[in-house]
């Protein structure tokens, strides 16, 4: 079976942009080809000067199963990825109960198999219900599938639990994820402090929280040469530290959400809990300098840190409401932001989105070279329309973005070449 | 611009000339309270709801009153002993209250932005009696009316607000609504009880107490919470008073005609020396009280009269 992709904007983002044609067979890419004869092939699809560009390996996806399915399930998560040009998902432990075993783990190996029209990769929990007190069995989760180890939002405060944890991982060459936020800081706090959060009288956390939660992890990392990532970067401060650890040759490598680089804390407005996120949105040169950070590439992949959240638990006073926004479908047109905003161009783009989070997981994928899996993304980037979120396909429709004016439509999505694209 | 809106949230959305809209109405009924001729025929008919998740004795009982002297039937609400402890969201809450048509809420929460909520989800007017560290309105015009009584304007003039400023939506209230009135704000509190970012308010900050109140009209003193006494913002409350307790040698570097005020319930001899709270020459706390009620009746009296107008523009029979 083999598909030729004709008249197309190729985003390869280890080399750039080019125009041309990508013929794909057995689920790989065959050749890209830059002009002369198209060879033939059993399906042509023209592009029609649109972009094609290797599909989204999105790190941190919370798919609530097991334990909240009525939030979001692998079938569901599964299409809305293949909406938004997702062609990997990579899942958060924080379930109910959380995935600390290769017993639970195995359970969301199945479950997504059977369900999720793309590629599912399971991370584990670092510590026994994400309790921060004991390790989980590290070298059964990564031999049953896991990809990364993280306790995900919650910090590992015991800092020796925590060096211990980073010590036998890196004797697995296992992949860590840390939440950077020192909690004895941002307890209570549901917002960043400034004008904004004692206008409104909510309780806010100081930026300097994240630059000393990243600061104690890479003196850690200094001691014991673990493989790290910090899950999101918000915050100026803590950009520095991070530059400077890479200069050490630290294994540290660093994330971001798309909603923290599109957004501010000035985004909550009057109490708007679809914008309560962990860590709270950022004051406006916060978000610039992150911007900076992800278009240098000291700030290495872009996410959506997609965070399922019924309707019950965000219709509630801002403090109460639950943290997180879904943004497996906006990924894509809110990241377009960006380069319509000249921050970063498409292939710089890819690289966050795609190549960077493949290489940091050692996966083939996130490629447009000969012989990369045909994971493909085709989408019209400058296409506008105003984001209604009753159309989104998963089961919680938390969206920051109900109402605003984005630019980018998927077009079609494949993954190993076959078209997960959803007709409606 | 006139006072037309439905719900009085709080002082941030308001027009000077609407702070002085309902600020002359108070007066006009501070002045008939005093001859004991309140109207009751004002808000005859009207269902007034105290819906109170917060335990306040003083505020409630002024909303109580007010209403009615105004002629309104008044019910409280005890929303701690009620079904929100049995699970039920504010808005199950609201939603369950506005099936019972009242024409108007009064309501304190917790939570910063709470009020805000409920207002969005009912169809009646909702009064905001303090949500969370936010806004409570009608303490800021009642202190504002207290100080034009006093002052005889309410502009020009320096005030210094003093105390846990962090923590007080009382301070918030004041703040917008007298830096709206082109007045001189100086904050004054130990740096753990200052908000952050206040810098940006218009004000000035201060945390010595002879230093803030060099020269001021107006001093208001603020309650500082029992919680926050021991340790975690202040070290000690003997520390605190003798650091920023008002006292007669503080406030001697204030205006020798400065007025002193406090929202109340007081703590003689942590935040207020007991002398100064009873001088009458000095202290309008209790004036401020009275103030309370005169300001409830005109806001509600107005909120009544915007619902009216609403219902008639819309052509639904009142």
């Amino acid at each position: 079976m083999s598909i030729l992709f004709t008249n197309a904007r190729l985003i390869d983002p280890e080399r750039g942009e080019t125009r041309g044609a990508l013929l794909v067979e057995d689920g790989r890419i065959k050749a890209v080809i830059e002009g002369g004869e198209l060879p033939e092939a059993a399906e042509v699809i023209d592009c029609r000067g649109h972009c094609l560009a290797p599909g989204i390996v999105d790190l941190g996806v919370k798919v609530s199963e097991p334990g909240e399915r009525h939030k979001e399930s692998f079938a569901s998560a599964g299409r809305a990825a293949a909406a938004g040009g997702v062609t990997t998902i990579v899942t958060r432990p924080d379930t109910l109960p959380a995935i600390d075993t290769p017993e639970t783990l195995e359970f969301v190996v199945r479950r997504a198999r059977e369900d999720s029209p793309v590629r599912v990769l399971p991370m584990a929990a670092l510590t026994k219900g994400r309790e921060g007190r004991e390790m989980t069995e590290i070298g059964f989760l990564r031999d049953a599938g896991a990809v990364a180890f993280t306790d995900c939002d919650r910090v590992v405060t015991d800092t020796k639990v925590f060096s211990r944890a980073l010590t036998y991982a890196r004797s697995l060459d296992a992949l860590v994820m840390a939440h950077v936020q020192e909690p004895g800081l941002s307890n209570g706090a549901v917002v960043t402090s400034g004008k904004f959060a004692s206008l409104r009288g909510l309780p806010g956390v100081s930026p300097m929280a994240e630059r000393m939660a990243l600061d104690r992890d890479i003196a850690l990392l200094e001691m014991t040469r673990a493989r790290y990532h910090a899950d999101q970067i918000t915050t100026a401060r803590a950009l520095p530290a991070l530059e400077r650890a890479k200069n050490n040759g630290l294994d540290i490598s660093a994330g971001v959400s798309v909603h923290h680089l599109t957004l501010n804390e000035l985004d909550v407005a009057d109490y708007r809990s679809f914008f309560k996120l962990k860590p709270p949105l950022r004051a406006e040169e916060d978000r610039m300098a992150v911007g900076e950070a992800l278009s240098s590439g000291l700030i290495d992949i872009l996410c959506s840190m997609h965070t399922p959240q019924d309707e019950e638990s965000k219709r509630l006073p801002f403090e109460e409401a639950a943290s997180g926004a879904v943004g497996l479908e906006t990924l894509l047109p809110a990241s377009m932001r960006l380069v319509h905003g000249g921050v970063i161009d498409l292939p710089g783009l890819f690289r966050a989105l795609s190549l960077n989070p493949s290489k940091r997981l050692g996966l083939e994928t996130g490629r447009l070279s000969k012989g990369a899996p045909a994971d493909l993304v085709w989408f019209d980037p400058d296409a506008p329309f105003v984001l209604d979120r009753a159309t989104l396909r998963s089961k919680s429709r938390n969206t920051p973005f109900d109402g605003a004016r984005l630019e980018g439509k998927v077009l079609g999505t494949w993954v190993a070449g076959r078209s997960v694209t959803e007709t409606r | 611009m006139t006072f037309r809106a439905r719900h009085l949230l709080g002082i941030e959305p308001l027009h000077p000339t609407e702070i002085t809209e309902l600020l002359d109405t108070a007066q006009h009924y501070a002045e008939l309270n005093r001859q004991g001729r309140a109207p009751r025929d004002v808000l005859a008919g009207l269902t007034q709801i105290n819906m109170f998740f917060e335990n306040s004795t003083r505020t409630q009982a002024s909303f109580e009153i007010a209403g009615k002297r105004l002629g309104a039937d008044v019910m409280n609400m005890a929303m701690q002993a009620s079904s929100v402890k049995k699970g039920e969201t504010l808005i199950d809450t609201a939603l369950t209250l506005n099936a019972m048509r009242p024409d108007l809420l009064v309501v304190r929460h917790p939570n910063s932005g709470a009020v805000d909520l409920l207002a969005q989800k009912v169809n009646c007017s909702v009064l905001n009696a303090g949500d969370g560290r936010h806004e409570h309105p009608t303490q800021a015009l009642l202190d504002a009316l207290t100080i034009r009584r006093a002052k005889g304007r309410l502009h020009r003039l320096s005030i210094a607000i003093c105390g846990d400023i962090a923590h007080s939506r009382v301070a918030r209230s004041n703040i917008m609504l007298l830096g709206k009135m082109e007045n001189r704000i100086r904050l004054i509190a130990p740096p753990t009880l200052m908000p952050s970012g206040v810098a940006e308010f218009g004000v000035e900050v201060f945390d010595d107490m002879e230093e803030g109140l060099r020269d001021v009209d107006v001093v208001m003193m603020l309650r500082l919470q029992k919680e926050r006494m021991d340790g975690g913002f202040i070290p000690s409350e003997r520390e605190y008073f003798h650091r920023y307790g008002l006292d007669a040698a503080k406030l001697a570097h204030a205006k020798p005609d400065a007025i002193v005020m406090h929202p109340g319930p007081m703590n003689r001899g942590v935040e207020i020396d007991g002398t100064i709270a009873d001088d009458i020459n000095r202290s309008v706390i209790q004036e401020q009280v009275e103030m309370g009620v005169a300001v409830r009746m005109a806001a509600m009296d107005l909120l009544a009269r915007n619902a009216r107008a609403a219902r008639q523009e819309t052509g639904v029979m009142a």
